[in-house]
């Protein structure tokens, strides 16, 4: 099993350009704990929508690389948007569900990731390019390589411990962090 | 073939038309038949991506994802998929994104079906509680304007704004076969 922010902090190591979107709890607090971005949008709220302002943001800017951390209990609720996803086919979005099998902002009661529901291959069936498990930290350069240049969708479900750590809190302030995200994007591509 | 036939198919030509004038790069819906010509000549145009979308919550975080990347986007359903969007809007409120939402009425004039009423009966009332202007279609020749208002203050001022196209509008003959 993976140490998550170990595994977060590796995964994000040289991040250059890349985007990313951080479902509520504590994967936003995963990567805040790698350090502020102006790539970063954290989530604070809107359960189940991470994948899909993912989808948005990979459609709008093809070249740049998105990639959406976020928890089994996120994931689980924006289910449908992986259909949606698949009908789309974006080449630049990578999802990586940190999987610990709970809701570790509510109690630690058990997701249903915790009965066996297989995220991988509900992506599979949902005409994934690419999906798959990983447990162990030695697969993190390989992941890493998927997030910056792997042909998307791509997710991977990550298993990892359900251990508490400290939380790291970046901004609630969603217009502040909209606006430093999209000053980002405008710089990338001023004609945008 | 009468009047409101005819303005029945110019309808959504008109919105479509807004659509360009102001730039609309992403629509996000779920299939209505009110809304299927709409969404056929957003599907047609090369420059709008079309999100076929599982429920219409998806719609609300495709819109924000669109934002972010510096594109302009709306979302098309039906008055019964605004409830299912209510706690998706708060990413709207809270980030202040601009929202484009066309919603075609069910559950008022002439409808034959008493389960489109709970939601229908409560869309407006619904998207105003979440911040939303509102703005109300019962006459096509009000489309144009209202909608090219709509468009404004949603991308002018970064606003949530819901055109609401009534079931009179749309036509009580799609309703009755």
């Amino acid at each position: 099993m993976l140490d998550r922010r170990e595994f977060v902090q590796e995964l994000l190591v040289d991040r250059k350009d890349l985007a990313v979107v951080s479902g509520l709890g504590s994967p936003t607090y995963d990567v805040a704990a790698c350090g502020d971005h102006p790539f970063n949008f954290y989530l604070w709220g809107a359960m189940g929508s991470a994948a899909m302002i993912g989808l948005g943001l990979a459609l709008a800017q093809p070249a740049l690389r998105v990639l959406v951390l976020t928890g089994d209990g996120e994931a689980l609720m924006g289910l449908g948007s992986l259909a949606t996803i698949g009908v789309k086919q974006p080449a630049n979005l990578v999802i990586v569900v940190l999987d610990n099998q709970h809701y570790g902002e509510t109690g630690m009661q058990p997701s249903h990731t915790r009965a066996g529901i297989d995220l991988v291959a509900v992506a599979k069936a949902c005409q994934f390019a690419d999906a798959l498990h990983v447990s162990k930290i030695g697969a993190v350069s390989q992941i890493r390589d998927l997030v910056h240049s792997g042909r998307g969708p791509i997710l991977v479900q990550a298993r990892i411990s359900s251990g508490a750590v400290p939380r790291v809190l970046p901004s609630r302030d969603g217009h502040a962090v909209k606006l430093r995200f999209m000053g980002a994007v405008s710089r990338l591509t001023p004609d945008a | 073939m009468d009047e409101r036939t005819t303005a029945a198919l110019h309808w959504p030509d008109t919105i479509y038309g807004q659509f360009q004038r102001v730039g609309i790069r992403q629509v996000g819906y779920v299939p209505d038949a009110g809304l299927s010509r709409l969404i056929e000549l957003c599907v047609k145009d090369p420059n709008i991506h079309d999100v076929v979308l599982t429920t219409e919550e998806e719609g609300v975080g495709l819109l924000a994802g669109a934002a972010l990347g510096g594109q302009r986007a709306a979302l098309l359903m039906q008055s019964s998929g605004v409830g299912n969007c209510i706690n998706m809007f708060s990413l709207i409120r809270n980030c202040g994104f601009p929202c484009l939402v066309v919603i075609t009425m069910r559950g008022e004039f002439a409808e034959f079906n008493p389960w489109q009423v709970p939601m229908g009966s409560i869309t407006e009332a619904s998207l105003k509680l979440c911040s939303f202007l509102t703005y109300r279609v019962e006459d096509e020749d009000d489309v144009d304007s209202v909608v090219g208002a709509g468009c404004d203050m949603a991308f002018g001022s970064d606003l949530p704004v819901a055109i609401v196209l009534s079931q009179r509008l749309i036509g009580r003959k799609e309703w009755t076969r």
